[in-house]
């Protein structure tokens, strides 16, 4: 029935001068997220609004789909096209419209006609007349509301005609590729996906690191995080993941410090070389899937301590989430079911019973003073043996 | 140097079977249910692999059901009877320590009204065999004992078992799971009085996806898949006769210079064990003697953890297994370990190494130099 979509953006709209920017990153993720869909669809913008259309048979509900995935739409309308052959023509295809998409459901409605093509011989207001005097005689059971109709059907007047009446929510947020980019501090749990997912949701493009500890961690628990990294593209786009072997640096320091600070110390080790690849790839900022309180490494104190090591800024975006509510979301975008699989990671293997839970920066740094022998080595090793793989 | 000694997960694949296979997939590849001359082809390599195994068992080609493996032969096995003779009864016998592919249909079977007993086993994994004598009852329709259990390689006294539940109660059916015993063993089911035998093509260097039930002439047994009515309707479905024709040759391989190869396998674990002895952190579970499986160690290891002392070994290409493999992406214990009571650490801690004819004494020095070497560095590291 839809051979379109006509995409409502909100936000970006109102970014001034800017906008067309934000308009071709979006048409740019809109693209991406439908090539290889069937439909071989065509992305073009006119007077402020994105038209999907597709050239050959579509896949609808899979088009759809996508396009809910894409950042930056905030309404999804799947459109009839119509030849214009005259005002008759159009009140049949308006009125076969209605009789497939609601079957003749007694509702009040409201038609809204745009012309994008002030060359029609009807101004839009006797065409909203006349079609809602024909759907009246075709439906006797509805009837009109112009206030607050149940059902606002619209017919834009463009070369050809475009009939919706639905509106189909998007996921909201920015297009991808419009804020710069982040690195993703990815772990096999729950949290740092969605942690990605949200800051993507944001227009921030995602590059991701995962520090792996063989033998303490195993291949499947590192196929896990690509698989991960892979339900998240699916939302950001595509990601380039650095795999750290970290085993080394967690033994030196599991070694040589008191092993109830040996978390934070790991984190702040993880945080210095995530920013080393940060730099690399010109990200902007650091991305965690930390919120306050969860677990010892995340209360205010830890996350200080944690940051003193960065001169970049760490995002937080689960930083006021409840785990529910952060599940909740995994749940919604997918990960989860692949977040829960049993594999250990790095961050769990050597946990203390009694971890430090307010650690006091003087005294991580005096225990760090311990490891400088050969810890700069090892980062350095663990820095240029990272492994790189393109997730799509 | 590569030692794989995962055996009990899976084995390479026999050269000659491998060739047989693509023979079958490229050149013979008709329907064995075809009426024209590829069909008969076909058919022809299921009678020989049906011949071939038949000779290994002392059995009749009659008795045997093709599966698509260990999984499906104990379904069929206990799923099959317990339907086709339900009006005998309704009480069946299994032990604590059966593989998954035992334990989940007689969990189908209590649902569908069927009541079960799980015997218990003693410190080496064997059953006792007067609980077996008191579990079974007039009632009791069906024993099913593992021949050789996966995890730790204790050999159940089979013998002893179907005289015990027969002694008891003639008419019931007694079925074991072979999987891990087929090919280690001379096995005569009818000798035994064993009614239903499972086995696994891929444990004796024949394919995966293969594997057949033997079952004893005139047994009651109904089928569990319906369809085309092959097999004599008794599995439907169009037979894999790649698969069959190398199960059929693997197990023709299995049994040739038999007592040698039994030999070489023990002689393998025996040098592996003596080399363990006198190590502290080393713990082997069951039985260790020739009364035990030829080609299974279950060690237990102090303060390592089975999955992280794996990978470790992976790392030296050296494969072993956690548990057993079919169990090992499930986070919960072991049940065989906790049915032999291990003390409770070692339930995280125990690996598994099997061994083939081919492994070699180096291989084995090469695993045991390496584990010598890995245990205490592992050691060091823990959760404190």
């Amino acid at each position: 029935m839809f051979q379109a979509f006509l995409i409502k953006y909100g936000e970006i709209g109102i970014k001034g001068k800017n906008r067309h920017l934000f308009e071709e990153a979006l048409m740019q993720q809109i693209r991406h997220a439908l090539k290889d869909v069937d439909g071989e669809f065509e992305v073009t913008r006119e007077q402020g609004r994105i038209y999907v259309e597709a050239a050959a048979e579509l896949d609808y509900e899979e088009a759809l789909e996508r396009l809910q995935r894409v950042f930056g739409i905030v309404g999804i309308c799947p459109v009839v096209i119509a030849e214009d052959k005259g005002f008759e023509k159009l009140a049949e295809d308006v009125i076969a419209y209605l009789k497939e998409r609601y079957g003749g459901r007694p509702m009040t409605f409201k038609v809204q006609t745009r012309r994008a093509r002030k060359d029609y011989p009807i101004p839009s207001m006797e065409v909203n007349a006349a079609l809602g005097e024909r759907i009246l005689q075709a439906f006797p059971q509805m009837k009109v509301d112009v206030h607050q109709p149940e059902l606002l059907l619209n017919v834009e007047i463009r070369k050809k005609i475009n009939i919706y009446s639905d509106v189909i929510p998007g996921p909201g947020g920015m297009p991808v590729g419009t804020s710069g980019k982040g690195t993703l501090l990815l772990s096999g749990g729950i949290d740092s996906p969605v942690a990605g997912y949200m800051i993507a949701k944001r227009g921030v493009t995602v590059n991701a690191v995962y520090f792996h500890a063989p033998p303490y961690t195993s291949d499947r628990a590192k196929q896990k995080v690509v698989d991960l990294a892979k339900i998240v593209a699916r939302y950001a786009g595509p990601i380039t993941l650095k795999i750290v072997n970290f085993t080394e640096i967690q033994m030196y320091i599991y070694e040589k410090c008191p092993h109830e600070e040996l978390t934070i110390i790991m984190r702040r080790y993880m945080m210095r070389i995530a920013e080393h690849f940060a730099k690399e790839s010109a990200s902007l900022g650091l991305i965690t899937g930390e919120s306050i309180g969860q677990v010892a490494s995340q209360t205010m104190q830890s996350l200080a301590a944690t940051d003193e090591v960065c001169r970049m800024p760490v995002y937080r975006p689960l930083i006021g989430f409840d785990k529910q509510e952060i599940i909740d979301v995994s749940e919604r975008i997918g990960t989860y079911e692949t977040s829960i699989l049993p594999y250990e990671d790095c961050c769990t293997i050597f946990v203390a019973k009694h971890p430090v839970t307010k650690p006091n920066v003087k005294v991580i740094r005096r225990s760090e003073e311990k490891l400088k022998e050969r810890i700069d080595e090892m980062v350095k090793t663990a820095i240029e043996t990272a492994e790189t793989v393109e997730v799509e | 140097m590569e030692a794989y000694f995962d055996n009990s997960a899976t084995t390479r694949c026999s050269d000659s079977v491998r060739e047989l296979m693509g023979k079958v997939c490229s050149e013979d590849y008709g329907n064995p249910s075809s009426m024209h001359r590829m069909g008969v082809a076909g058919e022809r390599y299921i009678r020989e692999a049906k011949e071939r195994i038949a000779k290994t068992l002392k059995a009749r080609e009659d008795e045997l059901i093709f599966t698509s493996g260990g999984t499906e032969a104990n379904n069929l096995a206990l799923i099959g009877t317990a339907m086709a003779n339900r009006r005998s009864g309704t009480h069946l016998v299994t032990t604590k320590i059966e593989h998954p592919s035992v334990e989940g249909p007689m969990k189908f079977l209590e649902e569908q009204g069927f009541s079960v007993t799980y015997l218990d086993v003693d410190g080496d994994g064997r059953i006792f065999l007067d609980q077996l004598e008191e579990a079974v009852t007039p009632d009791t329709i069906l024993v099913s004992i593992m021949y050789v259990n996966n995890e730790i390689g204790a050999a159940e006294p089979i013998g002893q078992a179907v005289s015990a539940a027969k002694g008891k109660n003639p008419s019931v059916l007694f079925h074991t799971d072979a999987i891990q015993a087929y090919g280690k063993y001379q096995i005569c089911p009818k000798r035994l009085g064993i009614d239903l035998m499972s086995v696994s093509g891929h444990k004796i260097h024949g394919p995966k996806g293969s594997g057949f039930l033997y079952v004893k002439e005139k047994t009651k047994i109904k089928p569990i898949l319906f369809g085309g009515g092959q097999q004599k309707g008794m599995r439907s479905g169009t037979e894999n006769v790649a698969g069959i024709a190398g199960l059929g040759l693997a197990a023709k391989e299995a049994y040739e210079g038999f007592s040698e190869k039994q030999d070489r396998l023990y002689r393998l674990k025996e040098a592996f064990l003596s080399g363990l002895a006198g190590e502290p952190w080393a713990h082997v579970n069951g039985r260790t003697g020739r009364d035990s499986a030829p080609h299974i160690v279950s060690l237990s290891v102090d303060g390592v953890r089975s999955e992280v002392l794996l990978h470790a070994l992976e790392d030296r290409q050296i494969y072993v297994s956690s548990g057993s493999a079919c169990a090992s992406n499930k986070p919960a214990a072991s049940r065989t370990l906790q049915a032999i009571q291990v003390r409770r650490p070692y339930l995280e801690s125990t690996v598994r190494i099997s061994f083939c004819p081919e492994n070699t004494e180096e291989e084995v020095e090469y695993c045991l130099r390496n584990l010598k070497e890995l245990v205490p560095m592992l050691q060091k590291y823990t959760r404190q």
